[in-house]
C-alpha cells in the first residue's frame, strides 16, 4: 500500500558502468564526425603497473649500504655484443623516441640538452634527425622506421646507435600517423610529402618481411656504417618472448620493449586502449628470452612504457631490464599538462592532467606542436635543465632503493628484492605475493 | 678494363671488400668477383666510382649509395638499390621484390623484370624498368618516378603521394587514390630524357601511359573510408 501523505523518494540519476559518461560522449562524437577518435598520449586505462610491486628493503639478512657515503653505481654499457663503439650511458634512464614534427624542434633541442647534461641518450623520430637534436644530443639513437622519412646514410653514419623499429607500445601492429596541422614546410620538407596532408606511414618495414630478412637488413646496416654503431630492434609489448627471441635471433645488439602506457603523436584512441600489454606484464617474459638463450646482460633489455620516477626505473631493473626510456614523462617535466596553462587548456576543452591533443598542433606548452608562436614558448635551454633536473632525480631515487636494498650497482638489483602487492602482478612477474612465497603458476602454495 | 681494381670473395670477406669501395675517397672503376649472391654487397658507397658485380646479388645490393655508378651483370634480390640517395644502379637480369625500396635520389635501370613492390615508398629515385614489375608496386610512392616498359602487377601505385609512373603496356590493377592522368608536353619530354639516361631506345615515349595521385586520400575523410 502506497502512503499517498509524504512525497514519495526519488531514486537518484544512476550513470551505467558500461554506458559511462566517456563511453556516451564518445558514442556521439562518432556519430557527429564518422571518423575514429584520433589523439595521443598512451592509454589511459587503469593496468598492473609497477606501483604493484614494492622493494623489500635490507634488515637483518641482508646488509644495506650507507646512503651519502658508499656507491651505488648507475652506468650502463648498451651494445656489446657486436658494435665496435657500444654505447656508455651514465644512467640507465633514456629519452625514447619522438619525431620533430610530433616535437616542435625546440622540444627536441632541450631533450637533447637535459639528456647530455646528465650523460645520457636521446632518440630520434619518425622524421629524420635534425641538426638541431644532433647538435646537442652527446648520444644519439637514430631511428629507422618504415616510412624511412628523411633516412641517409650520412645521419646513419652521424648516429651512435640505430634503432630499427618494429613496432610501439602504443599501437603494436600500426603505423605513423601525423595530421596536416603539423605537416608544416619543414616537416613536409625533411618527410618529402605535400605540405599539410594528413600523412599516413606504413606498419610494415618496405623492403623486408619476417627475422630472416631482418638479420639481412641488420647486416646491411652493420655494413654501412663499419660495424661501428650498436643496433636495437624497438618492439610493442604482444608477444614479448618470441619477439626478444627473433630480435636476438635476427643479431640485435639491444632490444627495446615498449609496453601500452607508451605515448604516440597520433593514434587511433580505439588502438591505444585495446592493443598490446601493459609493460609489467611483458619484462619477465622478455628476459627469460634472453636468460633461455644465455643472452641476458649480452644483448641489453631497454624498457618504456609508462615509466615515471626512479622506483618505476628500479623496479624494471630489478626485473631484469638494462636500462629504461620515458617520453611522456619527460614532455611533463618540459612542461606539458602544467597546472599555469588551465585557462588556455580551458579553451581547448580539457584541463591540466588531462590534455592529450598532441595530434592537434595547439599545445599551449609549446612541445606538441610545428606553430612557431607556440614553439617558441618553450625555452630549449630552461627545458633542458628541467630535464636534466628530472633525471637527475629518477637517477638518486633508484639509487636510494638499490641502496636500501645492499646494492652497489643498480643492475644488482634483482628478482628476489621484490614483493607483489597484487595476484595479476604477482602473476605477471613471477614475484611472490607479499607475505607469501608463491605467484600464481607456481606449484603448491 | 685493364685498370679495374679487382675483389675477389672467394679471397676476402665481405666486410673487406664493401670497406675498399665505402670512402669518400674512393677513386676509379671496380670489379667484384666471385658475388655468388651474398647480401649487402656495395652498400654505403660515398664517391662517384663505377663499380661492376660480376654475378648474381643478394639482398640490399648498393644500398643507400651516394655518387656511385654499380652494374650487376646478374639478378638482384629484394632491395636493391634501396634508399639510393644519387648515382645510379643498373642490373642487367631480373630484380626481386621491393627494388629501389625508399630510394631518395638517383637512377635505378633494372633489363629484365622486377618483382613486387617496385619502388615502394620511393622518395626522389627515379626507376627504369625494361620488362614487367609485380604487385603493390609504387605503394606509398612520395616523389620520383617509376617507368615501366611492361606490364605492372596488381594495385599499381596503391596510396600514392606525387611519385609519377609510365607504364607501356597493362596495367592489372591500380590501388586505391591511384588513376591515369593526361599526359602533358612536359611528362613526355620527363619520360624521353629518362628512357635516354636508361638507354632504351626501342620504345617511343608516347606509347606509355601515365599514372599518379587522384589525392582523394590525403585527408581522412569518413566518406573515403571504403578506399582504404
Amino acid at each position: 500500500m502506497t502512503d499517498n501523505t509524504k512525497k514519495i523518494p526519488r531514486t537518484k540519476p544512476r550513470f551505467s558502468a558500461t554506458f559511462d559518461p566517456f563511453t556516451i560522449s564518445e558514442i556521439q562524437r562518432a556519430a557527429a564526425t564518422g571518423i575514429y577518435d584520433i589523439r595521443g598520449a598512451g592509454t589511459k586505462r587503469k593496468l598492473p603497473h609497477f606501483d604493484d610491486l614494492l622493494f623489500l628493503g635490507a634488515s637483518i639478512s641482508r646488509y644495506p649500504l650507507e646512503g651519502y657515503r658508499e656507491r651505488c653505481d648507475t652506468d650502463v654499457v648498451l651494445g656489446t655484443r657486436f658494435a665496435k663503439k657500444p654505447i656508455h650511458l651514465k644512467t640507465p634512464v633514456t629519452i625514447a623516441g619522438m619525431s620533430f614534427g610530433a616535437l616542435s624542434a625546440q622540444a627536441k633541442e632541450a631533450l637533447g640538452r637535459g639528456a647530455s647534461a646528465v650523460g645520457t641518450s636521446t632518440t630520434t623520430g619518425d622524421g629524420g634527425m635534425t641538426p638541431e637534436e644532433r647538435g646537442h644530443s652527446s648520444t644519439l639513437v637514430y631511428q629507422y622506421l618504415p616510412s624511412r622519412y628523411g633516412m641517409n646514410p650520412d645521419d646513419l653514419r652521424r648516429a651512435d646507435a640505430i634503432e630499427v623499429v618494429v613496432g610501439q607500445g602504443a599501437k603494436p601492429g600500426g603505423g605513423g600517423m601525423l595530421l596536416g596541422q603539423k605537416i608544416s614546410s619543414r616537416v613536409a620538407r625533411m618527410r618529402d610529402l605535400p605540405e599539410g596532408i594528413d600523412q599516413r606511414s606504413a606498419c610494415r618495414h618496405p623492403d623486408w618481411t619476417g627475422p630472416d630478412d631482418l638479420e639481412i637488413k641488420i647486416e646491411e646496416l652493420r655494413e654501412i656504417t663499419a660495424w661501428e654503431k650498436p643496433i636495437y630492434i624497438k618492439v610493442g609489448a604482444s608477444r614479448p618472448y618470441y619477439d626478444v627471441s627473433l630480435a636476438v635471433k635476427a643479431g640485435a645488439d639491444v632490444v627495446v620493449l615498449d609496453g601500452m602506457q607508451g605515448g604516440t603523436a597520433a593514434t587511433q584512441e580505439v588502438f591505444i586502449e585495446h592493443v598490446g600489454l601493459p609493460i609489467l606484464s611483458a619484462i619477465r617474459p622478455a628476459v627469460q628470452a634472453l636468460q633461455d638463450l644465455g643472452m641476458h646482460r649480452k644483448v641489453q633489455l631497454i624498457v618504456s612504457g609508462g615509466i615515471r620516477s626512479g622506483a618505476d626505473m628500479a623496479k624494471a631493473l630489478a626485473l631484469g631490464a638494462d636500462a629504461v626510456a620515458i617520453g611522456t614523462a619527460a614532455l611533463i617535466a618540459l612542461g606539458d599538462q602544467s597546472p599555469e596553462l588551465a585557462e588556455e587548456y580551458a579553451r581547448l576543452g580539457t584541463v591540466p592532467g588531462a590534455y592529450d591533443d598532441w595530434q592537434d598542433g595547439r599545445d599551449p606548452a609549446g612541445i606538441t606542436t610545428q606553430d612557431p608562436e607556440l614553439a617558441a614558448r618553450l625555452d630549449p635551454i630552461m627545458g633542458g635543465r628541467r630535464i636534466a633536473n628530472y633525471l637527475s632525480v629518477m637517477t638518486m631515487e633508484a639509487q636510494a632503493i638499490a641502496r636500501a636494498c645492499g646494492k652497489s650497482h643498480l643492475h644488482n638489483l634483482e628478482p628476489e628484492d621484490l614483493v607483489a602487492l597484487t595476484m595479476e602482478a604477482a602473476a605477471m612477474t613471477r614475484i611472490p605475493l607479499a607475505g607469501t612465497e608463491w605467484y600464481p603458476g607456481k606449484q603448491g602454495f | 678494363m685493364s685498370n679495374m681494381q679487382e675483389i675477389d670473395l672467394a679471397r676476402c670477406t665481405l666486410r673487406e671488400a664493401n670497406s675498399q669501395l665505402q670512402g669518400e675517397d674512393a677513386t676509379g672503376a671496380w670489379v667484384i668477383r666471385n658475388p655468388q649472391g651474398r647480401h649487402a654487397l656495395a652498400v654505403g658507397l660515398n664517391a662517384p666510382i663505377d663499380v661492376m658485380i660480376d654475378g648474381q646479388a643478394g639482398y640490399y645490393a648498393g644500398g643507400m649509395n651516394k655518387h656511385a655508378n654499380i652494374t650487376i651483370e646478374g639478378n638482384a634480390g629484394p632491395g636493391v638499390a634501396e634508399n639510393m640517395m644519387s648515382g645510379s644502379t643498373r642490373v642487367r637480369g631480373n630484380a626481386s621484390m621491393a627494388a629501389g625500396a625508399t630510394g631518395h635520389g638517383g637512377l635505378l635501370v633494372i633489363d629484365g623484370d622486377a618483382g613486387a613492390r617496385c619502388g615502394i615508398s620511393m622518395k626522389g629515385i627515379e626507376i627504369v624498368v625494361r620488362g614487367s614489375v609485380g604487385h603493390m608496386s609504387a605503394f606509398m610512392a612520395q616523389s620520383g618516378t617509376l617507368v615501366v616498359c611492361g606490364d605492372a602487377g596488381e594495385a599499381l601505385g596503391d596510396s600514392l603521394y606525387e611519385a609519377k609512373i609510365f607504364v607501356r603496356g597493362e596495367v592489372r590493377s591500380l590501388g586505391a587514390d591511384c588513376e591515369e592522368k593526361d599526359m602533358t608536353a612536359d611528362d613526355l619530354a620527363c619520360l624521353q630524357s629518362l628512357l635516354d639516361r636508361a638507354g632504351v631506345t626501342e620504345y617511343p615515349a608516347d606509347s606509355f601511359r601515365l599514372y599518379g595521385s587522384a589525392r582523394r586520400l590525403y585527408h581522412f575523410h569518413v566518406d573515403n573510408a571504403a578506399a582504404y
